[in-house]
């Protein structure tokens, strides 16, 4: 299992790194095992969805009229 | 020459949104020439052909189109620059020192930030966000903005700048870190509780 074991610096860094590609299956599965077993990176998955949305909502603004 | 009221029409009415397309441009190339430039062309394309928009209350939608394929053209032609200037001690490693420990465990857990779906839409937020992305290093900032605001693909942007993918990568790694350091401290963490 330790092929499997992430630390929360490495679970960030897998977090981030999905924003701009896919990752391989193995590091999908290792990032899923750590945020079932970890508190503190499932708030970091938040905050970073919220950010994905931050964007997109920046984004839309950026070409509206109404802005 | 006269010209004809529907013209000068236009004419007020892409000056009017001339700052606004500035402001766009210059946070993706970070640079006031370039950026003028890219505004100059958008502008002088629509003068060229005003038909080919008939609502005019859609004209910023329409001018943004155009100029976010201005400002891919320049990136294009400007590449070596865009792609060549690395910026110095962009801070990567202080910023992983300042998020985690050496066995890399968080030195504090991430705040919980909620889901501020209605603040995320407003003004105030915008501009805490603009100034974060302004801050990132100017090449951080282009590959950032890239993908955020041209919304091209890991892979189109390796393509127009000649990066390798793991320096693409590591430069978007860390622009992410840093801007939700940045909206940590200036929103996020620092707004009153929510409602």
């Amino acid at each position: 299992m330790t092929m499997l074991r992430r630390t929360c610096k490495e679970a960030t860094a897998l977090m981030v790194a999905r924003e701009d590609r896919a990752l391989p299956w193995v590091e999908r599965l290792a990032l899923r095992l750590h945020l079932a077993a970890c508190q503190a990176c499932p708030r970091m998955e938040r905050q970073l969805l919220t950010l994905r949305k931050a964007f997109a909502n920046w984004r839309h603004y950026s070409d509206q009229d109404s802005a | 020459m006269i010209p004809f009221l529907h013209t000068m029409g236009i004419e007020n009415d892409l000056a009017a949104h001339r700052p606004y397309l500035l402001r766009f441009a210059r946070l993706q190339l970070r640079n006031d020439t370039w950026a003028e430039d890219a505004v100059s062309e958008t502008l002088l394309a629509a003068l060229a052909k005003p038909q080919s928009f008939g609502n005019r209350s859609q004209l910023r939608t329409w001018l943004v189109g155009i100029l976010k394929h201005k400002v891919i053209d320049l990136l294009r032609q400007r590449k070596r620059e865009v792609a060549l200037e690395t910026d110095e001690g962009d801070g990567g490693e202080e910023l992983d020192a300042l998020m985690f420990k050496a066995d890399g465990h968080f030195q504090s857990a991430p705040a919980e930030w909620g889901d501020p779906q209605q603040e995320l839409s407003t003004r105030q937020f915008f501009q805490v966000l603009e100034a974060c992305t302004e801050q990132l290093p100017a090449a951080m900032g282009r590959v950032f903005l890239m993908r955020e605001w041209l919304e091209l693909s890991s892979d189109e942007i390796c393509k127009e700048l000649a990066l390798t993918p793991t320096n693409l990568y590591v430069q978007l790694h860390r622009a992410r870190l840093r801007l939700r350091e940045c909206l940590e401290l200036n929103w996020f963490g620092n707004r009153p509780a929510a409602k």
